[in-house]
């Protein structure tokens, strides 16, 4: 009966999405800059609540509970520095820059902005390029991730591909007829939706507990007494910060969030955005991962390890069923929206960055339009493919297939790569174009290569590991990015067509 | 504009926000404060007052480092 409900529910917001795109499809012109930025008029409360949507991630309401289950709730404080404080500086040392941009010169991709500053289409492909790299194998983890839940949903008579297929389907009608003014819509619902759910899931286990959190903290000092100490098993301070840098700065960069910061109205959404984005990710963060640590305190079982998750364990085990098939369609449903945002700006960096500039020529805002919606469709079902086949095991699927799940997890450090040098690029008349072109691929190249080759010891050193002194390859590999970009571009002049202070002389409106 | 002084109080400002997002002298501290552990409550209190700074920040200072009248108040 849980199955039915949770299906029933996942359905129900599906039917729910579609309304709001008809909706957002009336009120959105034929234009590639409507479509993909809603005209740059979003206000406060849909712009904070679309990108917090990316928040809503697998990773909040199954992977972040089951490590605070299992290690200890320290996470709350890796998401809210990484989250709640560096990313929301970032979006004003980075976002706030870009949106003026935008106001002055209507980009709608990061590419499009390097591009026109250094006279370089390439260098527009190339930023499109190394994104797609990273987001196409990130939707094919959110398209497994829901085939997967289906199937379990309906004990498998819906199989794996139908139930991917299906969702893909879905997507491709919804984004393709919404844009990226109703998925904002769709964002803000599920935002208010799974932040009231989450508090009202804390308070009735909360309550449900005879002896309540009294009773909580003693099963924890009784069976794990060092989870409440800050600190401690895996929580080192360089896992924490190493967390905390590297996907703050790839949160910056994948395609969806930094679209979303040329999309607002004015600058008092910003300001008030700035404002309010500490409290929205704390008020997240603490329910989904405190529930986590409880479940430990309250003798819950679950195989973390195996892959089971805490958080619909403990639910069943203190609420009523039909509460916990809420919560936790409501969070399957929460990721799936994830994915419409990455293939709607997935689409945006191929065919601006990528399909008009080389392959296509000029075209005019209508064409563009069409060409933005056919690229959801394609983009979608090429990772479909990908993943019915990943999961298949169909011919090299086990490699490749495997290699690309690889990529899926590694993506938010892969996009942290470009945070630096974009960011140089910003604040520095001096960056050029040979700068900006080894300052991209240089640390690209050497993040891959650290996580995909094996280990070999050279001379006594390990070459190739994921960390070193307890610090992760990622941190390396930015602070690498921006030492190649400062030193190339001190070692080369500008390229002819540079526009050196495209950047700089910015009035507030 | 905004003073040189100010400027350098926001800088400041903002760098003690993310030194201390972590409250890294409770570590090994287990000691629980009204069913929470004292760090947890740093953090709930530290994610009030970075959203204040930012706050105060945005009505003070807003544009610092990004626009050429940047901090100006109007």
């Amino acid at each position: 009966m849980t199955a039915g409900l949770q299906l029933g529910i996942i359905v129900g917001y599906l039917l729910v999405a579609l309304v709001v795109g008809l909706v957002a499809y009336r009120a959105t012109e034929r234009t590639a800059e409507d479509f993909y930025l809603a005209g740059r008029t979003f206000g406060t409360v849909v712009l904070l609540f679309t990108v917090f949507a990316t928040l809503l991630s697998a990773f909040t309401f199954f992977g972040g509970p089951d490590n605070a289950y299992s290690l200890g709730p320290e996470w709350i404080l890796v998401m809210g520095l990484m989250d709640g404080v560096i990313f929301a500086l970032l979006w004003y040392a980075i976002g706030y820059k870009q949106w003026l941009l935008g106001q002055r010169n209507g980009y709608v991709t990061l590419g499009e902005m390097l591009g026109d500053r250094f006279g370089s289409r390439a260098l527009r492909g190339l930023i499109a390029g190394v994104s797609l790299f990273w987001l196409f194998p990130y939707v094919m983890l959110q398209q497994i991730g829901a085939g997967g839940a289906i199937e379990g949903l309906t004990d498998g008579t819906v199989p794996f591909w139908a139930g991917a297929a299906l969702i893909t389907a879905f997507m491709i009608a919804y984004v393709t007829l919404a844009g990226v003014r109703g998925i904002a819509w769709t964002d803000t619902l599920q935002g208010v939706f799974m932040l009231a759910t989450v508090w009202a899931a804390l308070a009735w286990v909360l309550v449900a507990v005879d002896g309540g959190i009294g009773a909580i903290n003693q099963g924890l000092a009784d069976s794990s007494p060092e989870m409440l100490a800050l600190g401690g098993g895996a929580y080192t301070p360089q896992f924490i910060l190493t967390f905390a840098i590297s996907v703050a700065f790839g949160v910056a960069m994948f395609p969806q969030v930094n679209q979303r910061f040329f999309a607002a109205r004015s600058e008092a959404v910003l300001k008030r955005s700035f404002a309010l984005w500490p409290v929205l990710v704390l008020l997240l963060f603490v329910p989904a991962f405190l529930l986590g640590t409880w479940a430990a305190g309250l003798g819950i079982e679950a195989d973390v390890a195996g892959g089971e998750s805490v958080l619909p364990v403990v639910l069943a085990e203190y609420t009523p069923a039909w509460f916990a098939a809420l919560v936790v369609a409501g969070a399957v449903a929460a990721m799936m929206s994830s994915s419409d945002s990455m293939l709607l700006s997935g689409s945006a960096y191929f065919t601006r960055d990528l399909y008009r500039p080389f392959l296509a020529g000029s075209v005019d805002e209508r064409r563009e339009d069409l060409l933005g919606r056919i690229g959801v469709a394609v983009f979608a079902l090429a990772a479909l493919a990908a993943s019915v086949w990943a999961e298949a095991g169909g011919i090299g699927a086990a490699t490749v297939g495997s290699l690309l799940v690889d990529i899926g997890d590694l993506a938010f450090g892969g996009f942290a790569q470009l945070a630096l040098p974009v960011a140089i690029a910003l604040y520095w008349r001096g960056t050029t174009r040979a700068g900006m072109f080894a300052g991209v691929l240089v640390p690209q190249l050497v993040y891959v290569g650290f996580n995909f080759l094996p280990e070999t010891t050279v001379a006594g050193t390990t070459l190739f590991a994921d960390a070193y002194l307890g610090w992760g390859v990622s941190l390396y590999a930015m602070a690498l990015g921006a030492l190649v970009t400062v030193a190339v571009s001190a070692a080369t002049g500008r390229a002819p067509d540079e526009e050196t202070d495209l950047y700089f002389g910015l009035g507030a409106d | 504009m905004v003073s040189n002084t100010e400027r350098a109080g926001w800088v400041l400002a903002f760098a003690a926000i993310v030194a201390l997002a972590v409250p890294w002298f409770l570590w090994g501290v287990d000691r629980v404060v009204a069913g929470l552990p004292v760090w947890l409550w740093w953090h709930i209190g530290w994610m009030g007052l970075a959203a204040l700074a930012f706050r105060l920040f945005t009505i003070r200072a807003w544009g610092l480092g990004v626009t050429v009248d940047g901090g100006d108040r109007r």
